[in-house]
């Protein structure tokens, strides 16, 4: 059976039941399903958060993704990859990104999701924008991002 | 070529796209950045840290020393922070 890929970029937010039951429907060769969930926190640091806005290069970011899931899938035997990155305005306790993984057995749905999430933090062109009390910025990028990213080019 | 700016390189600049034309000396990613650095104050606030600024053409990353002929599509933003 084909692999069963999906890549949603959105506003809205997504129910994470529902993808999973899409991702495995009608098919009983996947015995993992390897959830990531990402979610907005209220505070960074000793700073509060109101919301996150999440911007996006509109073409670029479907294509970069397209590009990992491609990859993951060239490299472990996957049955499907789900991978949903929300955009707009997130406050605390909102969902931002859902990446699933799935699979005959759990080790190459464990390892695709963090290769995926790894990739998508370093590689795919998203910004967050923080809403504090004190007034908005950028987020600044982590190096250990780029580094988590770097460790699935090492092997 | 359309140029795009994103997040604060956006921002700074004021703009989100715009078509340029340089001059048959910018070559690269990187001269182009110098060029723009050079249309104004907005553009010289963005670009000032040249290292900080990621640069995509039609779609995909690119390093700073890549060729921009035939570039249909050139984005500058700053380090990415999805996930």
């Amino acid at each position: 059976m084909a692999a069963n890929v999906t890549i949603r970029i959105q506003q809205a937010d997504f129910d994470i039941g529902c993808e999973i039951a899409a991702l495995t429907e009608g098919r009983i060769d996947i015995g993992a399903v390897v959830t990531f969930s990402g979610i907005c926190r209220g505070s960074e640091g000793d700073e509060a958060i109101t919301a996150l806005t999440l911007e996006h290069y509109p073409g670029m970011a479907e294509a970069e993704i397209a590009r990992h899931t491609e990859t993951a899938m060239s490299r472990w035997p996957l049955t499907g990859l789900t991978v949903i990155h929300r955009v707009g305005r997130i406050e605390p306790g909102e969902n931002i990104v859902l990446v699933l993984a799935a699979s005959a057995h759990r080790q190459a749905a464990f390892q695709a999701a963090e290769f995926l999430m790894d990739y998508l933090k370093a590689n795919a062109p998203f910004w967050k924008r923080e809403e504090k009390p004190e007034g908005n910025s950028w987020v600044d990028a982590h190096s250990h991002d780029d580094d988590a990213a770097a460790r699935w080019t090492k092997s | 070529m359309k140029v795009k700016y994103f997040a604060w390189v956006r921002e700074r600049i004021g703009k989100s796209e715009e078509t340029v034309e340089p001059p048959a000396s910018v070559r690269t990613v990187d001269d182009l950045i110098a060029w723009l650095a050079g249309q104004g104050e907005t553009y010289a606030h963005a670009f000032e840290t040249p290292r900080v600024i990621r640069a995509a053409i039609d779609h995909a990353h690119v390093k700073s020393d890549t060729a921009i002929a035939g570039a249909r599509e050139i984005a500058f933003f700053p380090p990415m922070t999805g996930g």
